[in-house]
């Protein structure tokens, strides 16, 4: 068939798909080029440079922030990704749930309201229950509001999965714990690895939450960008942002990946 | 157990599975409840009952009941105690809407033709086109929006392109509600093009044929059948913008630059330096109301268009 004839091809959309994503990834471009100047004025190109990366490592108060970070989302990961695991195992496997539907609303109940209501509201629970800590702060809201990124992947798997291999476990005589680690575990592991990532992801990303929940000592790294692109340009923040950028380019690759294998193993 | 043995009645064709299944409904669900009914259910009946209480001297709040919270939305309380009608909150719910509506509304008419483009694609190429679509959702939220101070700013990558193509120098576009309507944009779009995409791909192309062997032309076959069919992933795409822009509150904040404030700016002032936690809370609840309103309204008409044959 001729292509000009083809009735399902719009003319212009190929240029304007090509625009497209240079309007997604050119802001991004421009920071890292930027990160690269070795003037203090970011606007001002006067050479290529690396100084602003070596005094970013030698930044003792983005370490510290980096650090809070890595903390909060790596123990934000593992108690939502558990938490996600066995709600999604109780609602798509268990027999007689009730409120079926609602308990995974509950589940997803951080995506259905505004993030800075939530934030506030848990600031508001923290101040009555005079908890003060920060790292506590931050964990217990964090592992909340990424449980569900960590389900959505887990349910999805675990769904898309027969009962079959389950079943055939049980008539060799494996009980449900021997079953659960040996069968079903390493069949739904995708999801849980990929589910597992995005909710690093999403924690280490996060600043509405953390900037109210957060106290002196336990400044987040989103956080200690905010201060400081409120005080004014500094040199190092490209050369920050463009390592973060790259972090989290890798980090959804990788979850991405994952997903789209466990995708294609269950089809 | 109970459980077991009104399987044994239920007759199902299966053998009863290991007991292992049944606890799990109770045991694995129970964690997800306590977690978020401590650090969520619980802390928004609070957050209700705060905007009802009465504020503190000196920041916080005391318990007894006031709705002055909710009065300041609309009325400022003179001296002697006289309620005088200030627009400044209301235009402020004004231009929240108004933002997260234009958001919604941009995002959609660049969507759904590169949506319609992608799907259109040989499967390889489709697959890495959507995931490069994904990719800058993941990227922090307030580096999107730096990358955009860069280039509107004073100083910034715009002005000076502009200052070099002859434009006076000095330009900038920060500091208004367009560089806050532009970063909201940018950190939405993702958000809008994969739910469109979802339901664009579904979308069978014979149908597209039938209307232009019914003499419709591309933008008839457009109107008539491509966005109808491809509705529930433009809904979902609205919510999934929508919802979240009506909470916006780095992009008022970085963009706007604190005088052109959105709802979700407003109500983290109030618990950092204004300090008016019950006024907060009530901007917090009405907040709240506005995206519940709008989820039951598009839930409403989801159901409502399932209902017809």
């Amino acid at each position: 068939m001729n292509i000009r004839h083809d009735v399902k091809r719009y003319p212009g959309l190929g240029p304007l798909t090509a625009l497209f994503f240079v309007y997604l990834y050119a802001p991004l471009a421009v920071i890292v080029v930027y990160s690269f100047n070795a003037n203090r004025v970011a606007g001002v190109w006067t050479g290529f440079s690396l100084q602003w990366y070596g005094s970013a490592l030698h930044n003792a108060a983005l370490m510290s922030a980096l650090e809070t970070s890595l903390i909060v989302a790596a123990i934000a990961t593992v108690v939502s990704t558990l938490i996600a695991l066995s709600a999604a195992l109780a609602i798509i496997r268990g027999k007689n749930v009730r409120f079926r539907k609602l308990s995974e609303t509950v589940v997803n109940l951080p995506l259905l309201l505004p993030e800075i209501v939530l934030a506030v509201a848990t600031l508001i629970l923290f101040s009555l229950l005079d908890i003060q800590n920060g790292m506590l702060r931050l964990t217990i809201a964090h592992s909340a509001f990424c449980t569900p990124f960590a389900f959505l992947p887990i349910r999805a798997r675990l769904q898309g999965m027969s009962l079959d291999l389950e079943e055939a476990s049980a008539d060799l005589y494996a009980n449900s714990w021997t079953t659960f680690r040996r069968v079903t575990l390493p069949l739904i592991f995708p999801g849980v690895f990929s589910g597992a990532m995005l909710a690093f992801l999403i924690s280490m990303d996060d600043f509405i939450t953390s900037n109210l929940l957060s106290t002196g000592g336990s400044t987040t790294l989103p956080v200690y960008i905010f201060s400081l692109i409120r005080a004014g340009t500094s040199p190092e923040l490209n050369a920050i942002a463009t390592l973060l950028i790259l972090a989290s380019l890798i980090l959804a690759t990788v979850a991405l990946l994952v997903a789209a294998r466990g995708a294609r193993e269950n089809a | 157990m109970s459980d077991t043995a009104l399987h044994a009645t239920a007759g199902t064709d299966r053998a009863p599975r290991p007991r292992f299944w049944h606890d799990l409904s109770f045991w694995g669900l129970l964690p997800s409840r306590l977690l978020m009914g401590f650090a969520l259910i619980l802390p928004i009946f609070i957050i209700a009952a705060v905007s009802l209480a009465t504020r503190g001297a000196h920041g916080g709040f005391a318990w007894d009941f006031n709705l002055a919270g909710y009065r300041q939305i609309l009325f400022n309380e003179g001296w002697t105690g006289e309620l005088e009608f200030t627009p400044q909150y209301l235009l402020i719910i004004t231009r929240t809407f108004a933002l997260a509506g234009a958001t919604t509304l941009i995002c959609l008419v660049f969507a759904v033709p590169v949506a319609y483009f992608i799907s259109r694609q040989p499967p390889g190429r489709k697959a890495v086109l959507v995931y490069l679509v994904t990719l800058p959702f993941w990227v922090s939220m307030i580096l999107r929006v730096y990358a955009w101070m860069i280039i509107l700013g004073k100083d910034g990558t715009l002005p000076r392109l502009l200052e070099t193509l002859g434009f006076p120098a000095g330009m900038s576009f920060m500091f208004n509600d367009g560089a806050t309507l532009t970063a909201m944009v940018y950190t939405a779009m993702p958000l809008m093009v994969l739910p469109v995409f979802a339901s664009i791909e579904k979308l069978d192309g014979t149908l597209i044929e039938a209307s232009h062997d019914l003499y419709g032309n591309r933008w008839v076959t457009l109107r008539r059948v491509i966005l109808p069919l491809t509705a529930p992933g433009i809904v979902a795409g609205a919510i999934l913008v929508f919802v979240p822009a009506l909470g916006a509150v780095l992009e008022p904040t970085l963009m706007g630059g604190g005088k052109q404030m959105m709802m979700g700016s407003l109500i983290q002032l109030q618990f950092g330096g204004g300090r008016n936690w019950p006024f907060g809370a009530a901007i917090a609840m009405a907040l709240m109301a506005l995206v519940m309103i709008f989820l039951i309204f598009t839930a409403l008409r989801a159901a409502r268009r399932e209902a017809l044959p």
